[in-house]
C-alpha cells in the first residue's frame, strides 16, 4: 500500500459576493497516494480548479472562504496552518502547474531567474547554485541546450517549452504533490502529448502524487489512475479509470462519454450533446446540481442530494436512479450499445 | 491584391485617369510597406536576428516620430545645461556658469530703466536693472531641473507606495487611498498649491514639497490600475503557488510589469512641475528675489512689455515653453511608441 499523501474530506468552498453566495465546491472528498494520479474532470465552473486551489489555500479571501471540511497533507491539517507556515507548504510540498504557459511566466525575468527563485524560496541555496539547478531542471524536462536557454526570456520560448519550464519550476523543490490545472489545454495536440509524457516522467523520478485537472477525458485516460467527475461543485461519480470509463453510473458521466467521438466505432453514430447549460452556482438546487439538465430526472432529484452509493471497491456514485434501472438505461444508450454488441 | 486591381482597371478600359492614379498610389505605398519591412528585418538581423525587446522596439517606433525626437533633443540640451548649472552653483558661490554674474546690477546698461535690447555683448539683452538676461535664463535652468526632478521624485515615491498597496490589497485599503486621491484631484490644482505654499511659506525647498505632495495622486491612480490588471495574471498566481510572500510578489512580479506607462507619466509630470514652479514664482510665492527663475523673470518684467522692452519677457518665455514642449512631445511620443494598440 502506497503512502497516503493527501486526504480531503467534505470540502466546501464558497464565494461571498454581493450577488449572493457562489457555492463553488460542496462537500467534495478525495484522497491521493504517493505516485498516484487523480484526474478531476468536469466542465467549466464545475469547481475543479477551486477544489485544487482550496488544497493550496490559494482561494482569494475575500470573497472566497473554505467553509467546511478537512485537508490533511501527510497527517498535517492544512486548514490549521497560518499564512507563513502555508507559504512553506506551497511550492515545497505542493506545487502547481497552470493552464496557460504563455501567461504563467513573468515576461520581465529570464527563465533561469524564475526557476532559481522557486529554488531559493524553499532551499538554502545561493544564487549561483540555484541557477545551476535551474539549468539542470530545464534539461531534465527535455529542453535542449538548457545551459544557454536558461538565460533567455519567456518570449523566446515556444508554448510547449514554457510549459516545460513551468514543470521544471514546479518540481524544483521535489514536491509531494503536483497539481496540474489543465496543463495541456492551451497547447496543440502534438505538444500536449509531449507535456503529458514529461509529467509522467517527472512523477516517476520524484515519486510525486499528481492531481490532474482537465475537461479532456482523453488526457485523463492517458495519465490518471483514478478519476473524479465533478458537476456544479459536487462529486457525482468517482472511481478508477476502468470503472468510470467502462462502467459509468451517473447520467452526467454518460453525457460526458457520449459527447466524445470514438475511433473504435466504424458505423456512423451521432455524438450526443448534453442539452442545456451548467447551473448558476448561486442558485444551485438543493438536490442534485445536474437535475434540470438530466434526461432521467425524478421528483426527488431537485430537492435532496442523493446518498453516496458504493458500486465497487473505490467506485462510488451519487444518483437517485436505482442501480438496476441505471444499468438498463445505460444499455440502451447508443454510445454504450456498441460496446455491448 | 494587385490581381484584383489589375482586373478592375482592365474591366474599365475607358476609365478615368483617376483610377490609374489611385492604383499607382497604392502600389507605391505597398512598395513602401515592403521596403519598410525589409528595413525592419535588416535591423533585426543586425541585432542578432532576435525578436526585439520592449525597449528596442519602443526606440524603433519612437525614432520615426520626428516631434518626439525634437522633444528628446530639447530635453537633452535642457538636462546638460541644467546639470552644468547645478554643479557650478555651489562651486561659484551662486553665480553659475554664466557669461556675467546673473544678479549683478548695472544701471549703465539700463538707460531710462528699460534695459538694453539684444546686442553682441548681451545676446538676450539686459533687464530693467541692467542684469544680463542670458545669464539669468541659464542660471534659472538649475531651478527648473531641480523642480522637475525632485518634485516628481517625491510624487513618484508616494505614488509608488500607495498605488500598489491600493491595487494589490483592494478592499478597505483601496477605498481609503483612492478617496484620498480623489480629494487631491477635486481641488483646483493651483489653489491647492497656493494653500500648501501658504502653510509651508515661500522658498526653494517648499516649492518641491508642494508640487511633489500634490502630484502623487495621478501616479498612485495610474499604478493602481496597472497593478489591478497585473495581479490577475497567471504568473502572479504561479508565484503565490510557489510560496512567494506578498512583498516579493509586489516588488518582483507586479511592479516591474506595471512601469511602462509610468515612464510616460514621468516625462509629462516633469513638464508639468516646471510649469507649476513658473506659475508659483510668477505669483510671487515660489523662488524669491534676487534668484532667477523663468516664471519670476516673466512676472518681474511683464510690465516693461508695454514700454517696448520685449526681450525681457521673450527669452525666459521661450526657454520655459521649449522645455515644457520638449517634455510633453517626448512623453506623447513615448506613449504612442509603447501603446500595443498602435503596433503594426
Amino acid at each position: 500500500m502506497a503512502e497516503r499523501l493527501l486526504e480531503v474530506a467534505d470540502l466546501s468552498t464558497h464565494f461571498f459576493t454581493h450577488a449572493g453566495v457562489v457555492k463553488a465546491v460542496n462537500g467534495v472528498s478525495f484522497t491521493l497516494d504517493r505516485q498516484e494520479t487523480l484526474g478531476i474532470v468536469g466542465e467549466s465552473g464545475s469547481g475543479k480548479t477551486v477544489a485544487a486551489l482550496s488544497v493550496m489555500r490559494l482561494i482569494p479571501d475575500p470573497p472566497g472562504k473554505i467553509v467546511e471540511g478537512s485537508i490533511t497533507l501527510r497527517g498535517r491539517d492544512l486548514r490549521a496552518l497560518d499564512e507563513d507556515e502555508m507559504r512553506q507548504v506551497r511550492g515545497n510540498d505542493i506545487a502547481m502547474i497552470f493552464q496557460d504557459p504563455m501567461t504563467s511566466l513573468n515576461p520581465v525575468y529570464k527563465i533561469g531567474d524564475q526557476i532559481a527563485e522557486a529554488v531559493m524560496l524553499h532551499q538554502d541555496k545561493g544564487k549561483d547554485e540555484a541557477w545551476r539547478m535551474a539549468a539542470e531542471l530545464l534539461e531534465r524536462v527535455g529542453i535542449p541546450d538548457a545551459k544557454n536557454r536558461v538565460k533567455q526570456y519567456p518570449f523566446e520560448f515556444s508554448g510547449g517549452m514554457r510549459q516545460r519550464a513551468m514543470i521544471a519550476m514546479a518540481i524544483s523543490c521535489n514536491p509531494d504533490i503536483l497539481i496540474a490545472d489543465e496543463p495541456t489545454t492551451a497547447l496543440d495536440v502534438t505538444i500536449q502529448a509531449q507535456i503529458i509524457e514529461v509529467v509522467q516522467e517527472m512523477q516517476e523520478q520524484y515519486h510525486s502524487g499528481v492531481i490532474l485537472i482537465t475537461h479532456d477525458l482523453g488526457v485523463v485516460a492517458e495519465l490518471a489512475d483514478k478519476v473524479m467527475v465533478m458537476y456544479g461543485g459536487r462529486t457525482v461519480e468517482y472511481g478508477s479509470i476502468d470503472q468510470v470509463f467502462y462502467d459509468p453510473h451517473h447520467p452526467y458521466t454518460w453525457g460526458l462519454l457520449g459527447s466524445l467521438p470514438r475511433l473504435d466505432v466504424s458505423e456512423k453514430t451521432r455524438l450526443t450533446p448534453i442539452k442545456g447549460q451548467p447551473p448558476d452556482l448561486i442558485l444551485l438546487p438543493a438536490g442534485c446540481p445536474f437535475s434540470g439538465r438530466c434526461v432521467y430526472e425524478r421528483p426527488e432529484c431537485r430537492d435532496t442530494w442523493p446518498a453516496h452509493e458504493l458500486i465497487a471497491e473505490g467506485h462510488g456514485v451519487n444518483c437517485w436512479i436505482p442501480r438496476a434501472e441505471r444499468e438498463e438505461i445505460r444499455a440502451e444508450l447508443p454510445h454504450f450499445k456498441v460496446e455491448v454488441a | 491584391m494587385p490581381d484584383s486591381e489589375y482586373t478592375q482597371s482592365a474591366g474599365t478600359p475607358h476609365g478615368s485617369s483617376d483610377v490609374d492614379e489611385v492604383t499607382d498610389v497604392s502600389a507605391v505605398s505597398e512598395l513602401d510597406v515592403i521596403e519598410e519591412r525589409a528595413e525592419r528585418m535588416a535591423e533585426q538581423e543586425l541585432l542578432g536576428a532576435k525578436p526585439l525587446g520592449l525597449w528596442a522596439d519602443t526606440w524603433r517606433r519612437l525614432k520615426r516620430n520626428k516631434l518626439a525626437l525634437v522633444g528628446l533633443g530639447i530635453i537633452i540640451v535642457f538636462m546638460v545645461v541644467g546639470m552644468v548649472q547645478v554643479i557650478a552653483y555651489p562651486l561659484t558661490d551662486g553665480r553659475g556658469l554664466t557669461p556675467y554674474p546673473p544678479n549683478q546690477q548695472n544701471y549703465d546698461l539700463s538707460p531710462e530703466g528699460r534695459g538694453s535690447p539684444p546686442s553682441v555683448s548681451h545676446p538676450f539683452g539686459t533687464d530693467y536693472m541692467g542684469r544680463d538676461i542670458l545669464s539669468r535664463v541659464l542660471v534659472a535652468t538649475r531651478i527648473s531641473l531641480l523642480v522637475g526632478v525632485i518634485a516628481v521624485a517625491i510624487a513618484l515615491v508616494i505614488g509608488l507606495v500607495l498605488g500598489p498597496t491600493s491595487g494589490y490589497y483592494g478592499g478597505a485599503v483601496d477605498s481609503v487611498i483612492m478617496r484620498l486621491a480623489d480629494i487631491f484631484f477635486a481641488f483646483p490644482y493651483i489653489l491647492f498649491v497656493l494653500l500648501i505654499m501658504t502653510v509651508l511659506g515661500p522658498g526653494f525647498v517648499n516649492v518641491f514639497l508642494a508640487i511633489g505632495i500634490l502630484s502623487w495622486a495621478s501616479f498612485a491612480r495610474l499604478v493602481r490600475g496597472q497593478v489591478l490588471s497585473i495581479k490577475a495574471m497567471e504568473y502572479v498566481e504561479a508565484a503565490r503557488a510557489q510560496g512567494a510572500s506578498d512583498l516579493r510578489i509586489i516588488f518582483r512580479h507586479v511592479l516591474p510589469n506595471s512601469m511602462a506607462p509610468v515612464y510616460v507619466a514621468i516625462a509629462m509630470a516633469v513638464g508639468g512641475a516646471i510649469v507649476t514652479e513658473a506659475a508659483l514664482s510668477f505669483l510671487g510665492i515660489g523662488i524669491q528675489a534676487p534668484d532667477a527663475s523663468w516664471g519670476k523673470m516673466i512676472a518681474d518684467t511683464l510690465t516693461y512689455l508695454w514700454a517696448g522692452s520685449w526681450w525681457m519677457v521673450l527669452f525666459p518665455s521661450v526657454a520655459l515653453t521649449l522645455t515644457v514642449f520638449g517634455f510633453i512631445s517626448f512623453g506623447n511620443g513615448l506613449r504612442d511608441a509603447t501603446d500595443p494598440k498602435l503596433k503594426e
